[in-house]
């Protein structure tokens, strides 16, 4: 029974961390562009990172 | 998708000017950091070299501060300093070979997709947690654990409840004010009740609780709603990207000769214009000065253009071919023939308001059977023993064994994966009840301008041409963008040297003429190219050479591909197949002689197409219309079902259920064929879910229905239904249907860098 005391919390935070860290990638906008996002891996970037064009909205 | 998914090739033309200076600046706007940003629609990008070509070249502008491309969207968002004029960037990125276009832009980022997938999430991560906690009970934990997975349970279920639960409340709590059913309302009152039951269980001590039910049917109705949601977006997203064909702003003359771009919504009657060739009209206006040829096809659906002098009138929407023109605003835009056309769309609103779709039509039965189902169990129970807790307790079962899950999913995957399916030909479907409604279509009425045909004329006869006089024709022709030149240059005959011109000019809404070796060649209007040899009223298009006539030459407006098996297959499986065109009465004769459409009718005003397509319905047909033009955009409105190619006008585009983007009219009976397999099948799924209840009704009623047979029960019945709808998704199919490769349209167009 005392193991439930530690584990039932453990679990429910690892799902919640799972949670937020999901909310958090929608919210940065994580998920707009997933096909670009999957090409982007290949990219030989040369120049410095392009500056998010979102970046002064948040 | 990749480079070489079906579909993803043609988005439409890009429009004959690209979006510069004024009219980019327009439609910028400022992010509040000393910078602006527009976004333009590039429908080539299709793969990691193409962002990383597209990028590149943007961040070498002069001025360009930043751009990023999404992929998914094609789109490119481009940021400049502001207070400087907006970067040649559609220059520089036509010069690479992505054309971009402005868009049709709506309220920008979507929202209700992100509150669904937060949502989804939510109830998720709910589920899972409770359902684990759920299946430590079943395996037997008694006394105080079960209380406390009770109380965990309870404590997780309450905020994904309210936080995703409100999309149903909301819903079902609309509907009832407005004193409709819809399926949102048993959702609602079920998960609920469920929730309150298993709370008073859990104080009691109780052994039965429903957290588990309540949480995961949330989560699987809001997948079949956000897979919904996902479908129409992506095809809106998809149309929205086609390049505006109206106009935002036009030069605008002022009195003391300064010139000014304005936004359309501003000019007024009495302001003088500059129209440049290649721009559309942006208002209903007289010509005061310039003479040109004007492609009327998107607003009339003539075919010829029309050639305009000083003193004539001109429609908002037709496109200066020629020669620029200066104009006076006849009316405000807000009472131009394109507005005209929007009132009449929204006047017109046929069977479409009427409609209902199948799944409001099977809910508004459903929740009043289901809920009388519970109650009357509630007093069987109490008549039979007494006991008032249990009698809830059965009929609260009742209600969640009913719950709709297997009709909230089965509607939407079927709709998901006919998208799909659509998509890969080529279709894009706006809106689920447009499927439903195609199915039901018994009768077809066709435009013939750009719909039957592609409202470009090609040159016919050309064998008979000397190959000589055909190559100085065509030498002569392409200096012009007239759609005859285009026409003649594009038949230009090979193995023969290209002449070589000392001087061209465009004499606009004439001809053109050109001096080679002393002789001057004048390719255009036969009364102005030979005034001597031309009969009275003559039309033709001639080659003179000296005033002599060389040759003359025909043309005919081409079909589209795949017209004639489309409108054979339709008069077949559908119905009836009409044809209506604003066009001159020989021109549609021959067109409807070339696709075997009996029954024509020509020169007809928006209002006439209207008016037929209202008899037809009082006559108790459903109808399909297919059109593309500004003048059929009432008419698409009036429809029971429509559809408009990608190159229609943008009202229409807008006011159709279904746009094909490839040439070939073979979208036409491939999208009716997906449509009827999609409603065949959500009948069935229908059927299923009716099945299901037949069997597990009863069992609730008796009172044999414990938490873990809910689960089962619930889970069996969706998975059935959306394994159902994914045969859609194979089988034989229409996809082997011969879909033409679209030919690419702008190898036509002058090279858009000329401008």
């Amino acid at each position: 029974m005392t193991t439930l005391a530690y584990l039932i919390p453990v679990a429910l935070f690892l799902g919640g961390l799972a949670l937020v860290a999901f909310l958090w990638a929608l919210k940065s906008g994580q998920y707009d562009d997933l096909d670009g996002a999957a090409e982007r891996v290949l990219l030989d970037e040369d120049d410095a990172l392009p500056a998010d064009p979102r970046a002064g909205r948040r | 998708m990749s480079c070489c998914a079906p579909g993803a090739e043609v988005l439409g033309t890009p429009s004959a000017t690209l979006p510069e200076g004024e009219e980019l600046l327009l439609a910028s706007r400022s992010l509040g950091n000393g910078e602006r940003q527009v976004e333009l629609a590039v429908p080539d990008v299709h793969c990691g070299a193409c962002i990383h070509a597209v990028e590149t070249a943007l961040r070498r502008v002069e001025g360009v501060t930043g751009a990023r491309v999404n992929l998914s969207t094609r789109r490119v968002a481009v940021r400049w300093r502001e207070g400087l004029a907006p970067p040649p960037v559609a220059a520089a990125l036509a010069a690479i070979g992505y054309p971009p276009h402005l868009f049709e832009d709506e309220a920008g980022r979507d929202r209700t997709l992100s509150e669904l997938l937060r949502a989804v999430a939510v109830a998720g991560f709910a589920a899972g947690n409770v359902m684990l906690l759920s299946v430590s009970v079943w395996s037997g934990a008694e006394g105080a654990t079960r209380d406390l997975f009770h109380w965990i349970s309870a404590l997780i279920a309450l905020p994904a409840l309210v936080f995703a639960g409100r999309i149903y409340y909301r819903s079902a709590f609309n509907a009832l004010r407005h004193g409709r059913m819809n399926m949102d309302v048993p959702i609602a009152i079920g998960v609920s009740l469920a929730y309150a039951m298993s709370l008073y269980e859990t104080l009691t001590h109780g052994a039965h609780a429903y957290f588990d039910a309540s949480v995961s049917l949330l989560f699987f109705l809001l997948i079949g709603r956000t897979l919904d949601h996902v479908m129409r977006d992506r095809a809106r997203a998809a149309v929205r990207g086609l390049s505006r064909l109206m106009p935002r702003g036009a030069v605008v003359l002022a009195a003391d000769g300064g010139r000014d771009y304005r936004p359309v919504e501003t000019i007024e009657p009495g302001m003088r214009l500059l129209i440049a060739a290649g721009e559309r009209i942006p208002v209903d206006a007289r010509v005061i000065a310039g003479t040109s040829d004007l492609d009327c096809a998107l607003v009339t659906g003539e075919s010829r253009p029309q050639p305009v002098e000083p003193g004539a009138a001109v429609r908002a929407g037709t496109l200066n071919l020629s020669g620029p023109l200066t104009l006076e605003a006849e009316r405000p835009a807000s009472a131009s023939f394109l507005a005209e056309m929007v009132r009449m769309m929204e006047a017109a609103e046929g069977g479409r308001a009427r409609y209902r779709r199948i799944a409001e039509r099977v809910s508004a039965l459903y929740a009043p059977v289901v809920h009388l189902t519970a109650f009357v169990t509630f007093l069987g129970w109490m008549a039979v023993d007494g006991d008032w807790h249990k009698a809830i307790t059965v009929a609260i079962a009742v209600l969640i064994i009913t719950c709709p899950c297997a009709l909230g999913l089965a509607v939407p995957i079927v709709q998901v994966v006919a998208a799909r399916r659509l998509f890969e030909n080529g279709v894009m479907v706006k809106d689920g009840a447009g499927l439903e409604r195609l199915a039901e279509a018994d009768a077809v009425v066709f435009d013939k301008t750009g719909t039957l045909t592609l409202g470009r004329p090609r040159l016919v006869g050309a064998e008979a041409l000397a190959p000589e006089l055909h190559a100085i024709a065509s030498a002569l022709a392409a200096h012009s963008r007239h759609p005859l030149s285009e026409a003649i240059a594009e038949a230009a005959p090979r193995g023969v040297a290209t002449p070589v011109f000392e001087t061209v000019a465009e004499h606009p809404g004439l001809g053109l003429e050109g001096r080679m070796d002393g002789r001057l060649w004048r390719l255009g209007r036969a009364a102005w190219a030979a005034p001597t040899e031309a009969a009275e009223g003559e039309d033709g298009t001639v080659l003179a050479e000296d005033g002599v006539v060389r040759a003359r030459f025909h043309f005919a407006d081409a079909l589209r591909p795949g017209a004639r098996e489309a409108v054979a297959t339709l008069a077949r499986t559908v119905g009836p197949v009409t044809m209506l065109s604003g066009d001159a009465e020989p021109a549609c004769r021959a067109v409807a002689a070339a696709l075997g459409i009996a029954d024509v009718a020509a020169r007809l005003m928006p209002g006439d197409k209207v008016a037929r397509l209202a008899a037809m319905a009082a006559g108790g047909r459903k109808v399909l219309m297919v059109g593309d033009g500004l003048n059929d955009a009432p008419a698409l409105g009036a429809a029971h079902v429509s559809m408009a190619p990608a190159t229609a006008a943008d009202i229409g585009r807008n006011a159709a259920d279904f746009v094909f983007l490839r040439d070939s009219l073979a979208a036409v009976p491939v999208a009716r064929a997906i449509a009827r397999r999609a409603g065949r099948l959500i009948r069935q799924n229908l059927a299923l879910a009716i099945v299901y209840n037949v069997i597990a009704v009863p069992i609730a009623i008796l009172g044999h229905v414990t938490p873990l047979v809910a689960a089962i029960a619930m889970s069996a019945s969706s998975l059935l239904v959306i394994g159902n709808a994914l045969r859609l998704a194979g089988g034989p199919g229409e996809a082997a249907a011969p879909v033409a490769p679209a030919p690419r349209r702008n190898t036509l167009s002058a090279p858009v860098t000329a401008r």
